[in-house]
C-alpha cells in the first residue's frame, strides 16, 4: 500500500559470539532501535561510551506512527547531530485550530514568542526519524548496531545483567554492566522481569488513516468536535511530509477493529470528510486503543527502562516519542558519569525521580485531554459542550478547550539535583527549567544559544562588555571543575570578546538578558541536558563547584 | 466592574509554566466532583455549586449578566 517511502533493509551480521561460543561483555546494551532506543545509544556513543544496540527487526517503523515532534525533542535531536535534516524534511507548524460542528471556536499558536531556533512542532513520519537516527548512529564508531537480534531472556544480577539473544543463525548470550530497555509499550523485557506497569485503559477506539493527496490546506493541526461528516465523534487532521495527510477518526468502543480497518469502510469516511471530488490514495491504516500508565520505578538495578516501555500516554498531546527522547536526554549523561566513576550509582535514581515527575505530568495532561475529547458521563459531556459553545465568544472558555495539550518539557522544579535560588530572579529560568533558546552571535556569525549548550556542564557568565572581563574572573571561569567533572565556561555579553580565549556569545537581540533575567555578574550552571542546575548574581567558584557536586549526586 | 470573561483561574502557592495549566486544574476538579454520580445527583451538585458561587460573588449585577449569557442560544 505504501508508495511514498521505501523501507531500508538493514543487514543481519553474524555476531562474534556465534563464532566462538563465548558470551561477549559490553558496558552498555540498549534494546530497541525505535526513536528512543536509537536516541539513547547515540547520546551515549557521542559522549565516548561504547554501546551495543539490539533490535529484533531489520527495518524502520512500519507505518507513520508517531508523526508530531515537539520543539524540545528537536532541540535534543540537534544536540545529537540530526536535527537539521529532520526539520528540513518535516512539515513545520505552529497553529492549531479547533472546530465545533461547522465553525471554528478556538486556535492556538505553539510558538507565541519569536526568536527561537526550532518551531513548536514538526510533523514527520516516524520511519524518517528512525532512518535519520540510524544514519547518525552509523557515524559513531563506538556504537554497534545488531539487527534481527531478539532478546529472549534477561537475568539481572548485582554486578551485571545476562542477556540471551536469538538470531537467524541461532541464539547466543552476552553480559552487560547496564541494560537500557527501549522495547516499546508492550515491553517483552518488562514482562520477562515480571515488572508491573499501572494505570488505566480508555474504552475508545480510533482509526488512523494516512492519505496521499494534493491539498491546499495550510500546515496546521485541525481538530473537530462533532463535525457534520463524522457526527458525535472527534476528527483530527495533520499534514506530514510527501503530501501525506494523517486523519484520525474517533470510532467509539463498540467499533469492530477488523471491519473498520478495511478500505471499503475507511474510504467512505474520508470521502465524507474531504468531499467526493477530491482524489486521494490510502497509504496506511491502523486502529488503536490506548492506555495511560507508568512503571512505579524506571530503574531496576542495572536495568533502566525508557520511553513507552516505562510509561504510556494517550496520543492527543504527542507526548509519547517526545517524552521518550527526553528520557534518554535525562539518562545518558547520568549513566556516563556513573560508568566513568565520577558519580555514585544513586545518581541514576534521579532519572526515575525527574522523568517520573515528567511522566506524571504527561499522563495528567493527556488524561485531561482524553476526558475532554471523549467525555465519560452526560454531565461531563454537557460541560464540554458548554465550554465549546462559550468559546466562540468568551476568551476564558477558549482557554478551557482541550483538544490536546501538546508536548512541552517539564520544569523539574522539585528535583534533588537543583541548587535552590538564594537571590531574586524574574522569569521562568529557575533551577530545573529546560533552558530557553535565544539568538546569539559568535565570531562566525548568527547562531542559537542551544546549539552551544549540552553534553557537559557549562557555566554561563554575563557581563555587558566581554572585553572588560577582569583577569580574576577569567581565571576563575577557566578553572571551574569538580573532581574530574569539567565545567565549560561561556561568557555572555552584549558586546566584545572575552580575554584568554574564553568562548563568548553575544546577546544579539537582547533575548538572553530578557529570558534569563541577566544582570552583570549573573552566572548560570547548565546541565548536560540543557536544564538549569543553579544560578547566582555573582560568580563564585566554590558555589559553582558545590552545585556541580549536587547536580551529580556527589553532595 | 463587568463580568470577567478573560482567563482568570489561579491557585495560591502554584506557579504555572503553561497558560492552560490553571484552567485545566479547575476543569479536572470540576469533572472529578461529578465522578460516579447519576445524572440527577450531578444536576443537584451543579445547582448547589451555582448557589455557593453566586453568594461568593455577591454582586447581583454581575450575576444577572452571567445568567443572561448562560441562557443565550440555549
Amino acid at each position: 500500500m505504501q508508495k511514498t517511502f521505501t523501507y531500508p533493509k538493514f543487514d543481519f551480521v553474524r555476531p562474534p559470539e556465534l563464532a566462538d561460543g563465548k558470551p561477549g561483555h559490553y558496558p552498555v546494551v540498549v534494546v530497541g532501535a525505535g526513536p528512543v532506543g536509537l536516541s539513547a545509544a547515540i547520546d551515549l556513543a557521542q559522549q565516548g561510551q561504547d554501546v551495543l544496540l539490539l533490535d529484533n527487526d531489520d527495518t524502520v517503523s512500519i507505518g507513520s506512527r508517531g508523526v508530531c515532534y515537539a520543539k524540545r525533542a528537536l532541540e535534543v535531536l540537534d544536540r545529537m547531530g540530526c536535527g537539521e535534516k529532520f526539520v528540513d524534511k518535516g512539515v513545520n507548524w505552529d497553529v492549531g485550530r479547533t472546530f465545533l460542528r461547522e465553525g471554528e471556536v478556538f486556535n492556538f499558536n505553539l510558538r507565541p514568542e519569536a526568536d527561537h531556533h526550532r518551531p513548536g512542532m514538526i510533523n514527520l513520519q516516524q520511519y524518517y526519524l528512525e532512518e535519520y537516527l540510524v544514519e547518525r548512529a552509523r557515524q559513531l564508531p563506538r556504537l554497534q548496531m545488531r539487527f534481527k537480534n531478539n532478546v529472549i531472556s534477561v537475568v539481572p544480577g548485582a554486578d551485571q545483567v545476562t542477556v540471551r539473544v536469538e538470531t537467524p543463525d541461532g541464539p547466543y548470550s552476552l553480559t552487560t554492566d547496564w541494560l537500557v530497555v527501549a522495547d516499546g509499550a508492550r515491553s517483552p523485557i518488562r514482562t520477562m522481569m515480571g515488572l508491573d506497569i499501572e494505570g488505566k485503559i480508555f474504552m475508545d477506539r480510533f482509526l488512523i488513516a494516512d492519505v496521499v493527496m494534493k491539498a491546499d490546506f495550510p500546515a496546521e493541526r485541525w481538530f473537530w468536535f462533532d463535525p457534520p461528516f463524522h457526527p458525535n465523534q472527534s476528527v483530527l487532521l495533520h499534514k506530514q511530509a510527501d503530501n501525506v495527510w494523517r486523519i484520525d477518526f474517533q470510532l467509539g468502543w463498540q467499533a469492530d477493529p477488523v471491519e473498520e480497518r478495511k478500505p471499503e469502510n475507511v474510504i467512505p469516511r474520508i470521502k465524507a470528510m474531504l468531499g467526493d471530488e477530491r482524489e486521494f490514495e490510502l497509504e496506511w491504516v491502523s486502529i488503536y486503543t490506548f492506555q495511560c500508565r507508568r512503571m512505579n520505578s524506571f530503574n531496576h538495578g542495572r536495568v533502566l527502562f525508557v520511553g513507552d516501555a516505562a510509561h504510556q500516554v494517550s496520543p492527543f498531546g504527542a507526548r509519547g516519542a517526545n517524552s521518550g527522547i527526553q528520557d534518554t536526554d535525562n539518562l545518558a549523561w547520568k549513566l556516563k558519569l556513573v560508568i566513568d566513576g565520577k558519580a555514585p550509582p544513586t545518581l541514576l535514581d534521579t532519572y526515575t525521580e525527574e522523568r517520573g515527575y515528567a511522566a506524571n505530568e504527561n499522563i495528567m495532561n493527556s488524561t485531561r485531554s482524553t476526558d475532554f475529547i471523549t467525555p465519560k458521563s452526560n454531565t461531563s459531556k454537557t460541560f464540554r459542550n458548554a465550554v465549546l459553545e462559550l468559546a466562540a465568544k468568551y476568551p476564558f472558555a477558549r482557554a478551557l478547550v482541550n483538544s490536546g495539550r501538546l508536548s512541552v518539557p517539564s520544569w523539574l522544579v522539585n528535583s534533588s539535583l537543583n541548587t535552590p535560588d538564594s537571590e531574586a530572579f524574574d522569569g521562568d529560568m529557575i533551577p530545573g527549567a529546560p533552558m530557553a533558546d535565544a539568538p546569539v552571535q559568535t565570531g562566525s556569525g548568527d547562531d542559537w544559544l542551544l546549539l552551544h549548550l549540552g553534553n557537559r556542564f557549562q557555566a554561563l557568565h554575563y557581563v555587558e562588555d566581554a572585553s572588560t572581563l577582569d583577569a580574576q574572573a577569567a581565571r576563575t571561569l577557566g578553572e571551574l571543575a569538580y573532581d574530574g567533572i569539567g565545567v565549560e565556561p561561556i561568557v555572555i555579553a552584549q558586546r566584545g570578546q572575552a580575554p584568554a580565549g574564553l568562548k563568548t556569545l553575544l546577546d544579539s537581540k537582547g533575548r538572553l538578558a530578557q529570558r534569563y533575567d541577566l544582570k552583570p555578574g549573573t552566572t548560570y550552571l547548565a546541565r548536560p541536558d540543557q536544564h538549569v542546575a543553579a544560578r547566582w548574581r555573582a560568580l563564585d567558584a566554590a558555589k559553582v563547584k558545590a552545585a556541580v557536586a549536587r547536580a551529580t549526586g556527589n553532595a | 466592574m463587568p463580568l470577567n470573561t478573560q482567563p482568570n483561574f489561579r491557585e495560591a502557592g502554584q506557579r504555572y509554566f503553561q497558560a492552560y495549566s490553571p484552567g485545566d486544574d479547575f476543569y479536572e476538579a470540576l469533572i472529578d466532583t461529578h465522578r460516579d454520580l447519576s445524572d440527577e445527583q450531578s444536576a443537584m451538585v451543579n445547582a448547589r455549586l451555582i448557589l455557593l458561587l453566586a453568594n461568593h460573588i455577591g454582586d447581583i449585577g454581575i450575576l444577572r449578566e452571567a445568567m443572561q449569557i448562560a441562557r443565550e442560544g440555549v
